[in-house]
């Protein structure tokens, strides 16, 4: 087995991202304790846990969209506790969500083209309509997203009237198109049935390789099918972090998660 | 092609528009001046309500701003018509910027209670401000504007080709601006501004962008209609200029360009017949509203797609329209 | 310092009567997700019906101040289930909608009914005097408004934190899907709020009547102040509505004595300056 790319890095490369010392309370309830973990550039970590573990409260936190009660979050060596969260975006640090959180009213292309005209610096354009004869490159780039994504026969599709499957497609793509260092995806196959889950799986397989990917997931074939290394979480603290295998064959997991859920 | 009927479309109705002063009598253009002034005021306050999904119960503030301003200027400055009209602009883009800062700091209902709140101050402040403003009477003898060289827009026909231009410029440039790249944000602001953020755009900053911009077209509505009047008075600045304002863009039909025209031209037609019979306008108008709201909450434009649906269904040839397919 | 110590006391009891037109605002919001417009109007209703009632039914300001609240409540009561329940699939927004144009409705009928002049109810008798209390003569109307304000306040703390109807109502302020989920009927409960507001809103124009006077415009004047009251405030907490209210009732009164031209600028000051330290009011809890 070849290793993965983060590990033949040299010891001293920045992380791309380092947790410290992070928690959230609301009101007397202590949702996240004392998280501290490190994340290497290229590094694909799963975070997996029972309901109510704290996973989404955490990435919120990452991704700045959520004001944490103590702690610090730096990416790729700078501090960016006190930066908002459109600005972490913008460095970089982009995150899907776990229900589909979409332009429901707008086509599939022009969800996309809101995240494209940024990333070409168009945003500022008032003078001109956002039209294919104006503006052909984001629209030529949106085309080849499409089309990689299986969306390309969608792409005027007003984003309400697709199927749940294909909305969260556009959820990730939406990410994916904003060339993100870091990704962070919340459930992306939460509610698909199988074959479109493992269709997204490949597709998130063929992500670059020096993308840092953070994936929050409860469908097992995903999480190793896709992490280099897993944390468990569980009543708002880390139970641990290993290997896929590790993680698999450890019986706290199984108590805390496996054996709740009954599943594995 | 799409935007080819549009043009020939808007190109008549411009020529019509200009014909208006020498087919019809003096009254009838006052009542077409009228409506184009509510329209560019409507399109306005649709920019923010229709386009960018914020409710602002207090648009009237920026009418009101633009036209004090530029009627001070007038009577104590100079009439000439760039000087007058662009301190209104200025000035109106300013009190647009400061309110639309504390407004955009909260969002949903507490956004439309500020707006609400802060238009009613700034209408106290003109009403107790007496010395500069006239209070209660507003301020009365506002010259005709005048062009460079001394050439007064005072015959009726002149003031209402200022008013058309204006008119027609504000809604080109809206057309563009909505379908731009910024505009495009505004909408994806409406639509769903959680998303915008994790795109990566600063929200705040468009919104306020937005603000600023509804509040400086307001204020050239605001400005033209102190010169078409000839006096301002508190009323233009009040809560219920305020609603009414709003009322054109619903009854019109939020977040479509022509929509809140119709509105405007809906209301200034309505007030005009009225008024003949009774002076109990805002019963009348609240009632309208209210019916809109309930029955016909996409507005005038909206009804004719209703129309386009049920026609298409009474059909028998037609079984099957295009659009049901999806 | 005898200036200092009645307005005090005119601040106060001005600050309680706002608390009372707020609460019931406060209390629709937060239930039934529905910011009234037209809850000045029902302030301004019960402060004509007052005038009315002692006018052509039975000269007794005490008859008026028990009649025109029911009045109004009953008013609203209408005003709910023939308007706003059978609107409830729009969706808030067209509900607040609704509400502004009920305001402009009931602005021209009140000016059609009883003239656009200013009038005014008179101080029954019994309160009209002063009494001396520290070696100051305070007028004892203003006194029993204050004391009036304050049982209502009392009364409305009672009601949201020791009842079971305040329970619900609580609930209904952090999860209105919850409420459904209890096996209680969000509709009836709905109506009885909005009559609550309405009865509130009724009393505070009577006693307001005799102070203000009345006049078509008056219930804008009180729901900008009432608006400015949740925001400086923070919704859901009626500790902070009453600190709030006492604020405003008090700066507003010296302002107007001290500085005449600029008393509502210092109100609207002092919102600004918390919306720029604390967006979400003195004592709101976080709103998302």
């Amino acid at each position: 087995m070849t290793k993965p790319a983060y590990q033949s890095a040299t010891v001293t490369e920045t992380p791309a991202l380092r947790v410290e010392g992070l928690g959230k309370r609301f009101g007397g309830l202590e949702i996240l304790k004392d998280l501290s973990f490190t994340i290497a550039k290229g590094e694909r970590r799963a975070f997996i846990g029972p309901n109510g573990a704290g996973k989404s409260t955490l990435f919120n936190m990452i991704a700045g969209d959520l004001a944490p009660s103590c702690g610090e979050v730096t990416y790729f060596g700078e501090n960016i506790s006190r930066v908002p969260g459109y600005q972490r975006v913008r460095k970089g640090m982009v995150r899907t969500f776990q229900k589909n959180n979409l332009l429901n009213e707008l086509t599939v292309q022009d969800n996309l083209l809101l995240v494209l005209q940024m990333k070409a610096g168009l945003e500022h354009v008032w003078y001109r309509p956002r039209l294919a004869k104006h503006f052909p490159d984001i629209y030529e780039r949106a085309d080849r997203l499409l089309e990689t994504w299986g969306l390309a026969d969608r792409r005027n599709a007003v984003v309400k009237n697709l199927s749940y499957g294909e909305q969260r497609q556009v959820e990730i793509l939406l990410g994916i198109a904003t060339e993100p260092r870091i990704l962070l995806l919340d459930e992306p196959t939460a509610g698909m049935s199988n074959s479109e889950t493992q269709y997204i799986l490949r597709l998130l397989q063929q992500l670059p390789k020096d993308l840092t990917l953070l994936i929050i997931e409860h469908d097992m074939d995903v999480v190793f099918g896709l992490a280099d290394r897993v944390t468990v979480l569980h009543n708002g603290g880390i139970l641990l972090e290993g290997d896929p295998q590790a993680i698999q064959t450890d019986p706290r997991v199984y108590e805390i998660y496996f054996g709740q859920e009954g599943v594995l | 092609m799409e935007s080819q009927k549009i043009k020939t479309g808007s190109l008549a109705a411009v020529l019509l528009l200009c014909l208006v002063p020498f087919l019809s009598s003096d009254y009838f253009t006052g009542i077409m001046a009228e409506i184009l002034i509510f329209g560019i005021f409507a399109a306005s306050l649709n920019l923010l309500v229709g386009y960018t999904g914020l409710v602002s119960l207090g648009h009237a503030a920026f009418f009101g701003v633009g036209a004090y301003t530029s009627s001070l200027v007038a009577i104590h400055l100079s009439a000439n018509l760039f000087v007058s009209l662009i301190s209104g602009l200025l000035v109106s883009l300013v009190a647009a910027g400061i309110v639309g800062f504390f407004c955009n700091r909260v969002s949903g209902f507490y956004f439309l209670m500020l707006t609400l709140a802060f238009s009613q101050m700034i209408y106290a402040l003109v009403y107790r401000w007496g010395s500069l403003t006239g209070g209660d009477n507003g301020l009365s003898g506002v010259p005709k504007p005048t062009l460079a060289g001394g050439v007064a827009l005072d015959s009726s026909s002149s003031l209402y080709f200022l008013i058309l231009i204006l008119f027609v410029l504000v809604m080109a440039g809206l057309r563009l601006f909505v379908r731009s790249p910024l505009g495009q944000i505004l909408v994806g602001i409406r639509e769903n501004e959680t998303r915008m953020k994790s795109m990566g755009y600063n929200t705040t900053f468009y919104k306020n962008v937005s603000f600023v911009l509804a509040g400086g077209i307001g204020g050239i509505a605001g400005a033209l209609y102190s010169y078409f009047n000839g006096f301002v008075s508190p009323k233009d600045i009040y809560w219920t200029m305020s609603g009414e304002v709003l009322i054109m863009v619903l009854i019109g039909g939020a977040g479509t360009l022509l929509g809140p025209v119709f509105g405007a031209a809906f209301i200034v037609i309505l007030e005009t017949i009225i008024s003949s019979y009774t002076d109990l306008w805002m019963l009348i108008v609240g009632t309208t509203f209210i019916l809109f709201v309930i029955f016909i909450p996409k507005g005038i434009v909206g009804l004719e797609s209703v129309w386009r649906k049920s026609a298409k269904a009474r059909a028998p040839v037609q079984t099957e329209s295009p659009e049901s397919v999806s | 310092m005898d200036i200092l110590a009645i307005q005090l006391v005119n601040g106060l009891s001005y600050g309680l009567l706002l608390f009372m037109i707020t609460s019931g605002l406060s209390l629709i919001f937060g239930i039934m997700g529905v910011l009234n417009l037209a809850h000045g109007s029902l302030y301004m209703v019960g402060a004509y019906l007052a005038l009315g009632i002692t006018k052509h039914v039975a000269p007794s300001f005490f008859a008026a101040l028990l009649l025109a609240p029911l009045l109004v409540a009953l008013f609203s009561v209408i005003l709910e289930v023939g308007l706003l329940r059978p609107t409830y699939r729009l969706g808030h927004l067209s509900q607040v909608l609704l509400t502004f144009g009920l305001a402009y409705v009931v602005h021209d009928l009140v000016r059609w009914i009883w003239g656009s002049s200013v009038q005014s109810l008179s101080i029954p008798a019994s309160l009209g005097s002063s009494v001396e209390l520290f070696g100051q003569t305070f007028p004892i109307y203003r006194l029993a408004v204050m004391g009036f304000g304050l049982i209502v306040a009392a009364a409305m703390w009672f009601f949201q934190e020791k009842t079971r109807w305040g329970a619900i109502i609580r609930a209904g302020l952090s999860n209105r899907e919850m409420v459904g989920g209890l096996g209680i009927n969000i509709t009836v409960v709905f109506t009885v709020v909005f009559a609550i507001g309405g009865l509130l809103a009724g009393i505070g124009g009577v006693a307001a009547a005799p102070i203000l006077g009345l006049f078509p415009g008056m219930e804008f004047e009180v729901l900008i102040l009432a608006l400015v009251i949740l925001v400086v405030g923070g919704l859901g907490s009626i500790t902070g509505t009453l600190a709030a209210s006492m604020i405003i009732g008090v700066v507003d009164t010296f302002g107007k004595v001290m500085f005449p031209q600029l008393s509502l600028m210092i109100i609207f000051g002092l919102m600004a300056l918390v919306l720029i330290v604390k967006p979400t009011g003195l004592l709101g809890k976080q709103v998302n």
